[in-house]
């Protein structure tokens, strides 16, 4: 039993993750009819974007400790960041400790930013272009954005912990009256969960209550009657492009102190995400954040050793066969809609 | 004037001579001429350094790169000389090897056997490298030492780690100064029945391919030998990212130790998860949980941060190895000096071991008189040296693998700064962890001169 609860908070937990980028990749199809394969780049660059703050925060100057010798047996050398003396040492190191969270605030106009670049700069010039031109384009700018990453920031990876506040876990067996002990679960990941789903709520709030959102649905629905009612709506495509991005960039600011991030992470999660949006329905959101869950779970199910010393092999493809088994008794995938990617 | 005339004759005779010689593969043609492939002919010899520059693992292979170029300086007579100051062989004299100046070309080997193949070919057939060392994997490390074979050239493998690179898939041409699994087991077991008991249950988590079943295989036989016990070995996917899934379960496993057999990424990211799952803090049969890595890399400690703090595990070398352990290990701070003072920190272990390839390849050279690989081969078989940074070590002419003491490390609870990250538990004998070589299988074969 305990297993299986654990099992279960895995799967939310690392579903959460897929869900927060099929999201953000069933929007952009939704609104601008393209198969961005940057989107996993645009991932890696939001956990970047909290490796950059923390480095902001940490810039330093250096000062010299004869008392202690480097290893080469020089007086050694001691960087102490700048914002000691702006705020006091105290305050400083609470900012540091505290900079994954902060670094949301420092992420956000920088992912809509680079959306916002990435898709007038490049991506509009293949709206009319085949599927298979957009994949080619948007596969080959992950790989430069990956790039140029590795060039600034080098192929490991780089510890960016969570806030000490949250390093731990939470003893979940004992709050649901099973035995102490059975069920740990690190804080981190139940704090990863519960932004994920604010951040979910908020998209579909966003969509739903405000009529910027109402414009875009009805976009996403009927373009050209939209457009015919005077509506600009390349421009509030491109602003949810903008939005995707800064979704897919929040997912992997908090997701830094999970797994330390490095160039790769992106194209570690971009197929998973893909077959997110398949098994979700293509340019269906709900059916997106439905789909991640729902993969997660089972993952983490097939990963349980018992599991895999009777199907050898299964950790690796569950999600595949998953995906086969929907498509084959639901073509549209969970909750597609009719007309999407059929014409 | 005079006019050709083409007819189909003879456009077909030129055509199957020129197929033919086109036939012939250049790499049994290039500089063969001296009995031996690529023989260097003017007044400089190339080495090949073929290491990953991009990849996964394109930071140990930067780091590779800088000690083969400080080896190269080194043998041309620039610099302080490193460790040929210590070297015990005096056969190099800093005027480069058998007088003729080093150059070198290098390749990306991109951690991919077919891509390291590749470019190991290229600089052996365009470049005339006369020798290929690197790679940071062991399944590139054995597709290159296959290719040396055939083409007849040196392979002075870099960071491989696999009992394979030297067991089964050992050959004439190609040698190992890096420690293997089999090493590894035999080092930490002893340690670790010494810190947490003989009474204890294991619990593994393997990277599913070559190097993590050697490295599983040989902790278990290790540690089994011990007393331990194994609850579990499972097997996790080289392209897992979040090992939440596999780690959670381990706490009711029944295991109070959990022993990661991963590399690189995989570690970093095992060991993260491992920690947030509180296995660190954890009691499991009424003692403390534990956690081990069999194979610490430096570098790659650094991308798990303060989660390495009090986990055990071997390393190959440290650059604060004779500072430590005394004058043994004579030969570290020479390198370490050297290394320090032209990129400003110190050198990894990948560094160490490529170094000391460079310069032990040159050597052979030096003493065998000729860079003819048959020559090579014999100067390196059962070749005693020192002054290495490892202690007194053997080239063993068995399998080409040396046998030296193995480092025991823990990841150290306050680094002072990124390159202190482990500290020196001990240091196993190289006479505990020496192994039949026949347990492996395989054949060297005869050397190949390529001609």
């Amino acid at each position: 039993m305990d297993q299986i609860i654990l099992q279960i908070l895995n799967g939310l937990d690392k579903g959460s993750a897929y869900a927060l980028i099929a999201l953000g990749l069933t929007l952009i199809f939704g609104t601008l009819g393209v198969v961005n394969f940057a989107h996993g780049a645009l991932f890696m660059l939001g956990a970047f974007c909290a490796i950059t703050f923390s480095r902001i925060l940490s810039l330093s100057k250096v000062v010299v400790d004869e008392t202690q010798k480097d290893f080469l047996g020089n007086p050694l050398k001691v960087d102490v960041p700048y914002i000691y003396d702006w705020f006091g040492e105290s305050a400083g190191q609470v900012l540091i400790n505290w900079s994954v969270p902060l670094a949301i605030l420092f992420a956000i106009p920088v992912m809509i930013i680079i959306g916002v670049v990435m898709e007038r700069g490049l991506i509009k010039h293949f709206y009319k272009r085949p599927h298979a031109d957009q994949i080619l384009v948007t596969f080959g700018l992950a790989i430069v954005l990956q790039e140029i990453i590795k060039y600034y920031f080098g192929a490991n990876q780089i510890p960016n912990p969570a806030p000490e506040a949250f390093i731990g876990s939470f003893d979940f067996g004992a709050a649901i009256g099973l035995k102490a002990g059975t069920i740990i679960y690190p804080y981190w990941r139940i704090v990863y969960f519960c932004f994920a789903m604010l951040l979910i709520g908020s998209v579909f709030a966003f969509l739903q209550f405000t009529t910027f959102g109402m414009v875009v649905r009805a976009g996403m629905a009927d373009r050209e009657t939209v457009e015919l009612l005077g509506i600009n709506i390349d421009k509030r495509f491109t602003i949810m492009f903008g939005v995707a991005a800064a979704v897919a960039g929040l997912a992997g600011v908090m997701y830094t102190p999970i797994n330390p991030p490095n160039y790769h992470m992106g194209m570690d999660f971009l197929v998973i995400s893909f077959v997110v949006v398949v098994v979700g329905g293509m340019g269906s959101l709900p059916g997106a954040v439905a789909a991640g869950l729902l993969l997660g779970i089972l993952e983490s199910f097939a990963s349980m050793r018992q599991v895999i010393e009777a199907l050898p092999g299964i950790n690796q493809v569950v999600i595949y066969l998953a995906a086969i088994v929907i498509l084959l008794t639901r073509p549209r995938g969970l909750m597609g809609r009719k007309g999407v990617m059929e014409e | 004037m005079t006019k050709t005339k083409l007819t189909r004759r003879s456009v077909m005779q030129t055509g199957a001579v020129a197929g033919a010689g086109l036939a012939v593969p250049t790499i049994l043609t290039a500089g063969s001429h001296s009995g031996f492939a690529n023989a260097p002919t003017g007044s400089s010899v190339t080495l090949g350094f073929n290491v990953p520059q991009s990849g996964p693992y394109a930071d140990e292979g930067a780091d590779e790169l800088r000690a083969y170029k400080l080896a190269v300086e080194h043998l041309n007579g620039e610099g302080d000389g490193g460790m040929l100051q210590t070297f015990s062989s005096k056969a190099l004299d800093g005027t480069g090897i058998l007088g003729k100046k080093v150059e070198y070309v290098t390749g990306d080997t991109q951690t991919k056997p077919d891509a390291a193949r590749a470019s190991a070919r290229s600089m052996i057939e365009k470049d005339g490298a006369i020798m290929i060392t690197g790679g940071s994997s062991s399944g590139v490390a054995v597709a290159v030492q296959a290719l040396c074979q055939e083409a007849g050239i040196i392979f002075m493998a870099g960071l491989t780690h696999s009992n394979d690179t030297t067991g089964k898939d050992k050959k004439a041409n190609g040698f190992r100064h890096f420690f293997n699994s089999y090493m590894t087991g035999a080092a930490l077991a002893p340690v670790l029945a010494d810190r947490y008991g003989s009474d204890r249950k294991a619990y593994h988590l393997t990277a599913d391919y070559n190097w993590g079943y050697t490295t599983e295989e040989a902790v278990r036989n290790s540690t089994e030998a011990l007393g331990w016990e194994t609850v579990a070995a499972v097997k996790t996917p080289l392209s897992q990212t979040d090992f939440s899934s596999y780690v959670a379960p381990v706490l009711n496993s029944g295991a109070d130790v959990l022993v990661l057999n991963h590399y690189g990424g995989n570690m970093v990211n095992s060991l993260t998860s491992a920690v947030e799952f509180g296995l660190r803090a954890a009691q499991a049969n009424g003692k403390n949980f534990e956690i081990v890595v069999p194979l610490y890399s430096r570098l790659m400690a650094k991308g798990a941060g303060k989660n390495v703090a009090g986990i055990f595990g071997t390393t190959g070398w440290h650059w604060s190895l004779e500072n430590t352990a005394g004058s043994r290990y004579a030969g570290t701070n020479a390198f370490v000096k050297s290394f320090g003072e032209k990129y400003g920190f110190p050198p990894s272990q990948a560094a160490h071991t490529c170094y000391c390839q460079t310069l032990l390849y040159a050597d052979a050279v030096q003493r065998g008189g000729s860079f003819n690989p048959c020559s090579v081969v014999e100067a390196l078989e059962g070749f005693e040296f020192d002054g290495m940074g490892n202690g007194p070590t053997l080239y063993r002419a068995e399998d080409h693998q040396c046998i030296k003491d193995v480092l025991v490390v823990r990841g150290k609870e306050n680094p002072a700064n990124d390159f202190d990250l482990l500290e020196l538990v001990d240091v196993t004998p190289a006479e505990a962890v020496t192994f039949d070589p026949a347990i492996f299988g395989g054949e060297l074969g005869s050397c190949n001169p390529g001609a």
